[in-house]
Order: C-alpha cells, then structure tokens, then sequence
C-alpha cells in the first residue's frame, strides 16, 4: 500500500544521502579527493586516494613492488612488531589507570587489577604477553632483514635504527618486568642488573643509576616505572618514526634477491 | 605571439635538437607553454620545469596536492603524474592570483636521471594492506585466546630476604646468564654484549658484498646463523635445563624451572 502511494523510501534515502554530501559540514570534513565524499568505486584513482587520504595508511607509498607484498619474503614481521607496539601501548594505559608505583600500594595494586577490575586479567595478560611476542618478533624481523640482505646499502643506515630500536625493545621489555613487585619480577630484575655491574670502571656507577640506589628499592620501582611508561616510549616512537620514514627514503622495501 | 602549443611544439624541437632526454624534453616543453599560457605576468617565477614531473619517489608525495585552495585542479589531479603544468591549465583562470607553494625540491640531475628499471607494481590498496589486516587479525586472535586461557604469573610479594632458588633473568637475558657459568662476569656480562651490540651495529660496514642473493652470500648466512643458534641454544639451556643454584638439570627428571 506504502508503494501504491509513491512512498519511495529509496529515493528518499539517496536524496538525503547526497544532500548530506552536498552539505557544508560533509564537505569541510571530507576533502575533495577523499573516498567519504563521493563514495568508493574501484578505480586505481580511489584506490590511490586511500592510502594518499589517511594518515595512518600513508605510512605506505600509493604502490609496492609486487614482490614485497609476497608473504614469504617479509612474513609481516616488521609490521606486526608495530601492530604489538600499539597493542601493548593500549593495554598498558589501561592498566596505568589502576597501578600505582609505590611500594606500599603496588602488590595490592596488582592483586585488585587481576580480581576486581573489568578484564583487569585479561587486559594485563595482553600486556605481558604481548611484550614477550614483541621480543619475539623484533628478534625474527632482525633475522629476516639480514637473511634478505635488506641492511645493504643504501640501508645501513635504517638498520642501525632498527638495532636501536631492538635495545629499546629489550629494555621496555626489561623495566616492564620489575613492575609487577612480586618475587618472580624482583629476582629477574636483580639478576640483570647484577650483569651491569661488572661493567669496567663505572659498573657501580650504572647500576646506582638504574636502581636509584646501591640495591632495588622503592626509588628503583618508580624510576623504572617512568623510564617503562613514559621515557622509553617517548624515545621508541622517534626512532619507530625514523625507521618507517627511512624506509621509503632508501626506495621501499628491499629486493628482490 | 605563438599560441601555447606552438610554444611547446617549439621548445620540444629546440630540447631534441640538443639532445636532452625525452622525458626532460617534454617536460621543459611543457614548462614552457605554461609560461606562455600564463603571459608575462610574472617573469620571475621559478622555472616550473624543476618542478617535480616523474621525480621518482618523491612525485608521490610532492603532487599530493591540498586542492581545498584550487577547487578547479581536483579534477585534473590523478595520483602521481599530475604535473603542475597540467593543473595550471586546468585552473581556467578562476583564480586570478596564484599563491606558488614549493612542493618539493629536486635536483636538475634528479630530473634527468629518470633510469629507473620499469618494475612491476602493485596498489598498496588492496593488495598489500588486505594482507597487512588479516596478519594482525590473526596475531590478535591468537593472543586474546592464549590471554584467556594462559594467566601471567604473580608469584608472592617481593621479599628481599628470601632469594628464589634459582633466580633467573627474564628469558631474552637468559643466555647471557648462561654465558656467566662459563665466563668471568666481566666478560659475560660486559664485554660479550657489548661486542654483539657493536657487531650488529656494523654489520653492514663489514659485509661490504653488495650482493642479496643467499649463494652469493654464504659466509655472511652461516656466520650469522652460527650466533643466532649459539644464543638460542644458549637461552634454551637457560631456560629449560638450570635448575636450583642454576646447576644443570634435565626438564623431564626434575621438572621446569622457568617463569615467563
């Protein structure tokens, strides 16, 4: 009945669609060129747009050799370190909400995170889990790109940054472990520290430093907690950016061999 | 005065009769008649044909213009060959005044050295990033189910009194602590690190063959791999077969002592 009275809701619907697209808002939001303000066809223009139009997608250039999308020659790891960063980058600011970085508070801390907070267990298995796969992936991206001879000029540059951005790695990974404040984290941390100590003439200097003092105490669980959330973070997003912007400055990915 | 196209017509003759490439040929032509379209409004323009027009990389980036400004050139701006040429003919004069913006800097040799190898190519969207999507999906599967089912440990509060026996290093450090049975700390702890950082670090200065391909590179492949699996077997030891006082232990006699 609704059709024999030329109600044509599809119509309608287009109109008002296209006269959102028309609107002022719409079009000051969406830029010209941009896929939202006209909608997707497939066309190598839309598909150039895509990835010219997103801030996060042009990370990557409009187009790729073709080999270098083959997943046998990269197995995304590099890509997937960067996905763990964000990862672990989310989950760990999820659990900032509930620590506290001092020794009265933080052993409680932990136990109220793993019991009454909503996905408290879950969110912070993520966390540790994820930071033990980020080292993995690290690791094996390291392996590939020197399998690959991808650190030959004119990238040897980008894989100095790339080693950097493995020590970064293993100390994020390293200060994340001493958080927890339980014997497993205090243990591990006293025994990678005692290494340091033998450095040649400043050891107990380095090791003062790193602790805040001659043993692990509360300056050390702050100190650390600050170099986990915040300092090293801060530097790691520089180097990640360096790396990311070098690798197209040296011409894309790699290859092929 | 010759109309635009002569003037192009004109200036490719010149460019070929001197020799020039043909894409430096052309591009200069086309300079050119964007100068005559323009008249001589403004002689001190910067040459236009130092503008970017298949500048390698960079054309990308460089024409990825903001056509917010010049409503007109969103037309005639696809991807990376719009040249500037081709957008100020498209400008058909609607806005009077032209505010210059630098786009990119690229040298005169930069230009003329276009001896790229044709290469095949592929859309970022969709190849590459469809594949870039199910990886990550699939990792983040992966962990939220582990997450569920596997819980991190949270042994005791810490106690400084009482030392866990063994104590270990978290397992990425693992194999350096298994280098301390055989080594003086010193040099495990120090020298032998500081020697890896410094040996990745200047791997590339070493390994000058400038060659990727693995048969021409076998020395580089097995020395590489020689370390790799030392620290492997190192941390395995570590991890799995250190038992209390970090002595030496089978994992199916006397069980695992090893937290991640």
């Amino acid at each position: 009945m609704a059709k024999s009275a030329g109600w044509k809701p599809k119509e309608k619907l287009a109109e008002r669609v296209d006269e959102l697209h028309q609107s002022q808002l719409w079009r000051s939001i969406f830029r010209p060129g941009s896929i939202f303000r006209r909608g997707y066809a497939d066309s190598p223009r839309n598909r150039a747009y895509v990835v010219m139009n997103s801030l996060l997608y042009h990370l990557h250039p409009v187009k790729v050799k073709r080999h270098g999308i083959k997943l046998s020659y990269t197995l995304c790891l590099g890509g997937l370190s960067f996905f763990l960063f964000i990862l672990l980058t989310i989950t760990g600011i999820y659990l900032m909400f509930f620590y506290r970085p001092d020794v009265g508070a933080v052993y409680s801390d932990m136990q109220n995170l793993q019991t009454q907070v909503s996905f408290g267990l879950l969110v912070r298995n993520l966390h540790r889990w994820g930071a033990h796969l980020m080292v993995i992936t690290v690791f094996l991206h390291m392996a590939r790109v020197f399998y690959t001879g991808a650190y030959k000029p004119p990238r040897e540059f980008n894989w100095i940054v790339g080693v950097i951005l493995l020590l970064l790695t293993l100390l994020l990974a390293f200060t994340g472990y001493l958080l927890p404040w339980d014997q497993l984290a205090v243990w591990a941390v006293t025994v990678g520290t005692e290494m340091m100590k033998n450095s040649p003439v400043v050891g107990d200097q380095v090791q003062f430093a790193l602790l805040g003092g001659p043993v692990i105490g509360p300056e050390t669980l702050l100190r650390w907690y600050t170099l986990h959330v915040l300092f090293l973070p801060f530097i790691i997003v520089i180097f990640i950016s360096i790396h990311f912007w070098r690798v197209r400055k040296d011409g894309g990915i790699s290859g092929p061999m | 005065m010759p109309t635009p196209d002569e003037v192009f017509e004109q200036v490719l003759a010149e460019e070929q009769a001197k020799g020039s490439s043909p894409v430096v040929a052309t591009s200069r032509a086309k300079a050119a008649r964007v100068r005559a379209e323009r008249g001589s409004k403004d002689p001190n323009k910067p040459d236009p044909s130092t503008a970017p027009r298949k500048a390698p990389a960079a054309a990308a980036t460089a024409t990825e213009e903001k056509p917010a400004a010049k409503p007109a050139a969103a037309k005639a701006a696809p991807v990376a060959k719009a040249a500037p040429a081709r957008k100020a003919a498209g400008g058909n004069g609607a806005v009077p005044e032209r505010v210059q913006r630098l786009l990119a800097v690229v040298k005169p040799e930069a230009i003329q050295k276009v001896e790229r190898q044709p290469m095949d190519r592929v859309n970022v969207w969709p190849h590459l990033m469809a594949a870039e999507f199910v990886a990550l999906l699939i990792v983040l599967i992966l962990i939220t189910v582990f997450s569920a089912v596997v819980d991190a440990p949270l042994r005791q509060l810490a106690n400084f009194n009482q030392t866990p026996n063994p104590s270990k290093a978290p397992w990425y450090f693992l194999g350096l602590q298994e280098l301390l049975r055989y080594f003086h700390p010193q040099v495990a702890g120090v020298t032998i690190p500081t020697v890896i950082i410094i040996g990745l670090f200047a791997a590339p200065y070493i390994d000058r063959n400038p060659s990727t391909r693995p048969d021409d590179r076998k020395l580089a492949i097995v020395i590489f791999s020689f370390f790799m699996l030392t620290f492997a077997v190192l941390t395995i030891i570590g991890m799995f077969f250190r038992g209390p006082g970090f002595n030496f232990t089978f994992p199916w006699n006397d069980g695992i002592f090893f937290e991640l």
